[in-house]
């Protein structure tokens, strides 16, 4: 039996108002790939903070490789051993890509930073993880997923006895995925422990070894990946048994036929924007799900983005109802009845110093305007009523939106928009972070809406989510659309040949 | 205890508790060593006393502080509000004109242009040049600071342009009114600042304006996506910001009958800042308080009042009043706060560190 890397011993930390561990009890041994589940709010996240400094302990006790640590600092745990890519990607977005991997350790040559070094080590760093892009361009150039790349590439490069992954994949497609699955299946095997947090039960039980359950800041137990079934650790997360999600297919290709002749809602012809995207048509009916379906960078968002007034087009035309219209900004597109959930919550979704009540209303409010201020009683009641029908886990809807966990926080996200009851609602990875009960619940929730007539475009790098719950699929490539899938199409094997275009 | 360190507790995180100390803190040493500070007597119908001085002297900072604070939450600054101040003292008085015309050795009150067209005139061009501030910042993308320095340097050359290189003196007695006048044994600034002050604060709280103020200040992107006209609102911030200017201007020009276009205001846009971080708001946007600035405001004039009260030498005010504002500012400061307080309690043994740690 290899030894013990790390073990935390009766971890407790409290929040105002919230116990978000109780005497939680962790092991990490050396070489084993380790899973941490949980419901959102289970305080999984907490518990990587406490164990790298970023909050300090309220009682319990950390050891590596038997000595006992008390880190002060994510910078201090890192020196330790530990290195650590956190559920929120924070690097500096207006750094260059390079500059966000070495910065703090940059090469030197003669005292000064060598900066050829950086960009050449940063490159190759990048293409072990199979992505070549221009490592001089800032951060923020590039999508969320391929800054999440880059924050595990910069966490991979740092030589640590401990590596813990909040959330990686949470933005990645299958194929990074699996490069990342190589890459910390090789360092396991060196002897490192990886400590991984994810709501995707495949990848558990594609590269776990054991996997530690919390439920409610307590543990629940830890088990061997290999002989626990997966009903049985979803029952054990969520603390019931769970139905799996099969009501969604069947209505799904009901509202399909029934829609054929239903007016369109949505039409887009030959909208596009040079360097951005290829000018592409769309067309979406009145309760339809439009799936978006590609690579990374394939063109997915700025698709949305474009069609939600946030980036200027330089060609086309958008017609909603059959009415043509300029749609230039979101306040905009919001009046004629669009809605956007985007993909980065942190940056382009939350506003981290307001309450959940102020975050769930905002957008509704901006859509009536500055004069008519809901009144404070109808702003309360609003949040209770999504708080419940989304079972966001807050301590209350003063709570500062920023102390609720990652899929919290994104269910928020998704109230603001459902409160303004769009007749399209454009979802950019709308399950992002989400745990596998409330998934399935949020998609019941989409089907049902679009059965009540609301049209969806739906993103997600999920592609069994795009297939179980769309009508239709439009599939890009590299900028460019390049098909449509609809009916007996919507197939895993035939979607994947068509984004692949084999 | 616990009760007591509970209250405590709420009671410090207040928003308005250090603002408040800090006002507490000066007003107290002024009580030992200024003498008759507290003293408010009545003559010829109208209140005279220390305190009263200050809060008059204090109303063009003030209104500096609120549109100011509005502008820094959204994550801005305007530092030409100084030379606004001045532009507005010199739209005024050219329009009313420095004529001293005596008939039968009585003084005739004449103005080349109604009082209040004049009036009108000098707040319209400063809300003007608060929107041409906003629409640097909101509309061409400038960083907010380099957008108003702009106006910051250029707004001194427009004053003398407008007074023609000269001291404007205004002779034209009811101009006096609006900075040297009572109203009801108060004086009349006092006025101006409460219904500027209840005018914006309602519009904040009865309207989505605060909402998306603050939330324009903590997010704008986010903000955007939301559906919010994020720009314009920023551009109105800066307008507001150049009204509030204006009145000041007025003020300031009316208490003194003239208009300096070189010192009137000269340096003001940085108490107004001081005002407004001193009033507990964070510079960095978001969440703020008016009378949080509104105080702050007031924290400083009744600083630069004690200061010439209690003698200090003329040539070192500044720095004590910079030493004045450096204690209070630490005072504020959490991180500071956590640190002493962490040291006394050390002393004093663990247990009253860990409930002191967490103030
Ligand atoms: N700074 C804070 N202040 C108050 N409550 C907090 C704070 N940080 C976390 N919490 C609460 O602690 C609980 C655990 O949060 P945590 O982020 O660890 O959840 P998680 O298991 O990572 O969930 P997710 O899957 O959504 O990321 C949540 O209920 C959250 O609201
Ligand atoms: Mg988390």
């Amino acid at each position: 039996m290899a030894e013990t890397m790390l073990i935390a011993k009766g971890i407790c930390k409290y929040f105002p108002g919230v116990k978000a561990l109780t005497g939680v009890d962790f092991e990490l041994k050396a070489g084993e790939i380790h899973c941490l589940m949980g419901e959102n709010g289970a305080g999984k996240s907490t518990l990587i903070k406490v164990l790298t400094g970023v909050e300090t302990l309220d009682g319990g006790e950390i050891f590596l490789e038997k000595r006992h640590i008390q880190p002060r600092s994510p910078q201090h745990a890192q020196q330790l051993g530990i290195s650590t890519v956190y559920q929120e990607v924070n690097l500096c977005p207006n750094l260059s890509v390079a500059e966000n991997i070495f910065i703090g350790r940059e090469p030197r040559k003669i005292g000064r930073i060598d900066w050829k070094e950086i960009n050449r080590r940063a490159t190759a760093l990048l293409i072990k993880m199979n992505l070549d892009i221009d490592v001089t361009q800032p951060l923020e150039r590039y999508s969320v997923a391929i800054q999440q790349m880059v924050a595990i590439a910069r966490a991979l490069d740092i030589s640590a006895k401990v590596l813990i992954l909040d959330e990686p994949t949470s933005s990645l497609d299958a194929k990074e995925v699996e490069h990342l699955f190589s890459v910390i299946r090789k360092l396991k095997e060196h002897g490192m422990g990886i400590l991984f947090v994810t709501h995707f039960i495949e990848q558990v039980y594609a590269v776990s070894d054991r996997i530690t359950i919390l439920r409610n800041g307590s543990l629940v137990g830890v088990y061997k990946t290999a002989e626990l079934p997966r009903v049985q650790l979803i029952a054990k997360m969520l603390g019931r048994t769970f139905e799996e999600f099969n009501a969604g297919i069947k209505t799904k290709t009901q509202i399909a036929e029934v829609n054929e002749q239903e007016c369109v809602f949505l039409q887009v012809r030959g909208l596009g924007s040079r360097g951005a995207i290829a000018p592409f048509d769309l067309t979406v009916q009145k309760g339809e799900i439009l799936g978006l379906v590609g690579l990374l960078g394939s063109g997915r968002t700025e698709t949305a983005r474009m069609i939600f007034g946030l980036d200027k087009s330089d060609s086309g035309e958008i017609r909603i109802e059959g009415k043509r219209l300029k749609i230039l900004s979101p306040a905009n597109a919001i009046k004629q009845g669009l809605a956007f959930c985007p993909e980065n919550r942190k940056t382009e979704g939350i506003i981290d110093n307001l309450s959940v009540r102020e975050n769930i209303i905002l957008a509704l409010q901006a859509k009536l305007g500055w004069r008519k201020y809901i009144a404070r009683k109808r702003q309360e009641e609003i949040a209770d009523k999504y708080i419940a029908l989304l079972s966001i886990k807050t301590s209350g809807k003063e709570q500062l939106v920023k102390n609720l966990s990652g899929g919290n926080q994104q269910k928020v996200i998704l109230a603001r928009w459902l409160i303004t009851q769009p007749k399209l609602l454009i979802l950019d990875e709308p399950t992002r972070g989400i745990d596998v009960g409330t998934k399935a619940e949020i998609q019941k929730l989409i089907l049902q809406l679009a059965e009540e007539g609301m049209s969806v475009i739906f993103i997600s790098s999920e592609l069994d989510e795009s297939i179980r719950c769309c009508d239709r699929l439009a599939v890009l490539r590299d900028r460019v659309k390049i098909a449509e899938l609809a009916g007996e199409e919507i197939e895993e094997k035939v979607v994947m040949q068509t984004i692949a275009g084999v | 205890m616990e009760i007591w360190i509970k209250l405590w507790r709420i009671v410090t995180n207040s928003r308005l508790f250090w603002p408040l100390a800090a006002l507490a803190v000066v007003l107290l040493f002024n009580f030992f060593y200024t003498k008759d500070f507290f003293v408010v007597e009545i003559k010829d119908g109208h209140f005279y006393g220390v305190l009263i001085d200050i809060v008059n002297r204090a109303a063009p900072l003030m209104l500096l502080a609120i549109g100011m604070t509005l502008v820094v939450a959204t994550k801005g600054i305007d530092i030409s509000v100084g030379s606004v101040i001045a532009i507005s003292g010199a739209v005024a008085a050219s329009l009313i004109g420095g004529n001293l015309e005596y008939v039968d050795g009585t003084q005739k009150l004449v103005t080349l242009v109604p009082m209040p067209v004049a009036i009108v005139a000098a707040l319209a061009v400063t809300t003007l040049l608060g929107m041409w501030n906003g629409l640097l910042v909101a509309r061409v993308g400038i960083q907010p600071i380099v957008a108003t320095l702009i106006l910051l340097v250029a707004g001194r050359g427009i004053a003398q342009l407008i007074t023609q290189g000269q001291i404007i003196t205004i002779y034209y007695t009811p101009f006096k009114f609006i900075g040297a006048g009572y109203l009801a044994g108060v004086p009349f600034t006092l006025f101006i600042v409460l219904l500027v002050f209840a005018v914006i604060l309602y519009l904040l709280n009865k309207t989505a304006l605060g909402l998306f103020i603050e939330a324009i200040g903590i997010n704008s992107v986010a903000s955007r996506f939301s559906g919010i006209h994020v720009s314009k609102y920023i551009f109105l911030a800066y307008a507001f910001s150049g009204f509030c200017a204006g009145v000041a201007g007025l003020i300031i020009c009316s208490n003194v009958s003239s208009a300096d276009g070189n010192n009137a205001g000269l340096f003001m846009e940085l108490d107004a800042i001081l005002a407004v971080a001193l009033g507990g708001n964070s510079l960095d946007g978001g969440k703020f308080s008016l009378l949080g600035s509104v105080i702050g405001a007031l924290v400083i004039q009744s600083i630069t009042t004690s200061i010439y009260a209690t003698g200090v030498p003329p040539e070192i005010t500044l720095v004590v009043k910079a030493i004045v504002v450096i204690c209070i500012c630490l005072m504020q400061s959490t991180s500071f706060r956590t640190i002493i307080f962490a040291r006394w309690g050390q002393k004093r043994g663990s247990v009253s560190e860990s409930t002191t740690v967490k103030l």
